[in-house]
Formats: C-alpha cells, structure tokens, sequence
C-alpha cells in the first residue's frame, strides 16, 4: 500500500494524479481505465478541495493499493472535515435535453457509473471514501 | 493543456489538446466566453484531448446553450475514450458529435 497525505487544494491535483498514476503504471493497468480511474480520483479529490474544510487548509490521505489476483486497485480518501457523504446527492437525469440540463452533479455520477464499487463511511471524526476497480478491460 | 484558434467566415474552431480538467477547464471557459460574441458557430477539435473530467463537460454544457441560441456547436475529431465518457453522462444526447 502506498500513501500521500497532501493539503487539500485543487493546486494539489497534478500532485494527486501523478501519484495515482505511478501505482497504476506500475501494475500496468490499460490507458481507458487509468483514465477512467484518473477522473474518478480527481472528482473526489477535487470534492474534499472545495468541501471538506471551508475556509481553513486541511489535509487528505490518498492510500493506493494494488491487487493482483484477480487485477484490481482499491484506492481510498481520507479527510477530517466536515462529515459529507457525496454519494448521498441524488443522480443527475442525463436524459434532459440542453436547455433543462444541469451544471454540475455530474462528477459523482460519473465516479459511481465508472467504478466497480464506490464506499463511504464516516468513522472516528474521518471521511473515508473508498474505490475498487479492476484492473482488466472488459 | 492547449488551445489554437482560427476564425473562418464566422466560425470559430478551436483545437483543444492535453488534458481538460480541475486545473485547466477554466482557461479553456474564458476563452471560449472571450469568442462568443465575435463567432457564429463554434467548431470545438477533439483530435488531440487525452482527458476530460466533469470539469471540462460542464464548459462544454455552458458553451452549448449559448451557442444553441445561436449558430451551434460541434464537436469533430473525438476518440473512442472520450466517447464512451460522453455516453456514460447523457452527453451524446446533447452534443453535437461528428
């Protein structure tokens, strides 16, 4: 397992990503699921950024580990702020057409349509939010 | 991320390359609010993107509805991965892809 623990601000995402990268690079995962594992990283990431501690710099832990039988990452998030289940906001319909469609409510959609298994919990004062997802394109 | 600009006969097209994200979907949002009243249509080439977060789909819906009001916008040049980004959140539905 490895782990970053990193101020949590936007800045921070090429940070984030390169980190998540060099784990997955390294047990070879295939360009569309990197990528599809990348955008989930950075909306979560990105979600704690804006969120988790309001106006005061906090941290988060991003803890990588790899799998290999059978191929798969898990990848989990961790940050004392404020409790805040993301995966509690409603879908957004993404059957509207232009004029009714939404700004925004898109990243977590995409997070829970893309990886195997998306968790939250709250525990001991943390937000952990954990990633599965397999290594083998389908 | 990069972006080049060329206006023909009202039509701007932008070609976007690197990576649409967190980071960079703002440059590419004032530009295109920065193009919106001196184009008629708006031509967007996905040929090099590697990378679009939601970040980067909310740019593309604003830019849609304003260029609906006007002479539309499309999307050329997207690869299969993208595609398949654009799917899974509706947004084949909305776009105009060729």
């Amino acid at each position: 397992m490895k782990e970053l623990i990193i101020d949590a601000l936007t800045e921070n995402l090429p940070q984030v990503l390169g980190f998540v990268d060099e784990q997955l690079e390294a047990a070879q995962c295939p360009v569309k699921i990197q990528m599809q594992i990348d955008i989930a990283v950075e909306e979560i990431f990105v979600n704690i950024a804006h969120y988790a501690y309001e106006q005061e710099v906090g941290t988060a832990a991003v803890r990588v580990e790899v799998t290999n039988e059978p191929p798969a990452v898990q990848i989990t998030f961790i940050d004392q702020g404020i409790p805040y289940d993301p995966l509690a906001k409603a879908d957004p319909d993404v059957t509207l057409s232009i004029e009714e469609r939404q700004i925004g409510g898109l990243g977590i959609f995409m997070v829970k349509k893309t990886m195997d298994d998306v968790e939250y919990k709250y525990l001991d004062g943390h937000n952990v939010l954990t990633l599965k997802k397999g290594l083998v394109s389908k | 991320m990069e972006i080049r600009k060329e206006t023909n006969a009202g039509t701007l097209n932008i070609a976007i390359s690197g990576r649409v994200d967190t980071t960079t979907a703002p440059a590419l949002e004032n530009e295109l609010k920065d193009s919106y009243d001196s184009c008629e249509a708006l031509v967007l080439d996905f040929k090099d993107v590697e990378y679009i977060s939601s970040a980067g789909l909310r740019v593309l819906l604003s830019a849609q509805k304003v260029m609906s009001k006007k002479g539309g916008m499309k999307l050329v040049n997207v690869s299969r991965d993208i595609m398949e980004i654009f799917e899974v959140t509706g947004f084949t539905d909305i776009l105009t892809i060729e």
